[in-house]
């Protein structure tokens, strides 16, 4: 049973994300701002979703909506951000920026059109259900899992940056 | 995405802004990673796009200490002002 709303909703949650990214960084409030990148991250989790990565969606619902967006709203409410309303709010050299930016996306894009014959066009068929499980596989094999390794160097990065974020903001150290 | 995240990073003032613009690109590179391992088979796109949203977090605490500490010296968040540093 082939679904047929796939390109539908494929584009509605894309043009979503693409929105929500214009107004992360073209608006004058900064609590619109992350209110905008919430949303881009909740379109991004239905893309994964779309993707047959239940695992990822519920990882970045849960982490990055939920903690890194409350992390930046807190800090938000914390630093007074009323004056900086007035004020300008691009830079000087903001056509430089664009500019470099526009060549960067030609550059993308012609890498796409002219690679697209390189790579093999895949073949796409696991299970959903099992995806935590094999993601489990992966990381935690008993003999080693072939992800052992990263997982607790990032465990090791995590307490380094606890450590930090608590000395950059204490007053006396 | 990744464009906008870039040209967000570029053009704004505001310190916060450019923080969330990172974000955006690192977003970009997770979504690209996850559609290539939907489409080769093979579930490393996915685990590695897990260690990405890890070290997002972990970036964006660090990021935000170091705002902080900085609001508290200037009293502001324009990323013009950071010039001690200058000749």
């Amino acid at each position: 049973m082939t679904p047929v709303a796939t390109p539908f909703f494929f584009y509605l949650l894309a043009a979503t994300m693409i929105i929500g990214g214009l107004l992360v960084i073209t608006s004058k409030n900064a609590v619109h701002s992350a209110l905008a990148l919430i949303t881009a991250l909740l379109a991004q989790a239905m893309i994964y979703l779309m993707l047959y990565a239940p695992f990822v969606a519920g990882v970045q619902i849960i982490l990055y909506a939920g903690g890194i967006m409350v992390l930046f709203l807190f800090v938000i409410m914390l630093i007074n951000l009323e004056r900086t309303q007035k004020e300008r709010q691009f830079n000087k050299q903001w056509l430089v920026g664009l500019a470099a930016a526009g060549a960067l996306g030609f550059l993308f894009v012609s890498i796409y059109l002219k690679g697209k014959r390189l790579f093999p066009a895949g073949n796409a068929s696991y299970p959903e259900t099992q995806n935590t499980q094999a993601i489990a596989n992966l990381l935690f094999d008993r003999r080693g899992g072939t992800y052992m390794f990263p997982f607790e160097i990032a465990s090791l990065l995590l307490l380094v940056a606890i450590i930090g974020a608590v000395v950059m903001a204490k007053k006396r150290i | 995405m990744f464009l906008l995240g870039v040209i967000g990073v570029l053009t704004r003032r505001n310190v916060v802004i450019i923080l969330m613009s990172i974000e955006l690109i690192l977003n970009a590179v997770n979504l690209n990673l996850v559609a290539f391992s939907r489409m080769w088979g093979g579930l490393h796109g996915q685990v590695f796009a897990i260690f990405i949203i890890t070290d997002a977090a972990a970036e964006a605490a660090v990021g935000l200490g170091i705002l902080i500490a900085f609001f508290r010296n200037k009293e502001t968040v324009n990323v013009d002002e950071v010039n001690l540093l200058k000749w």
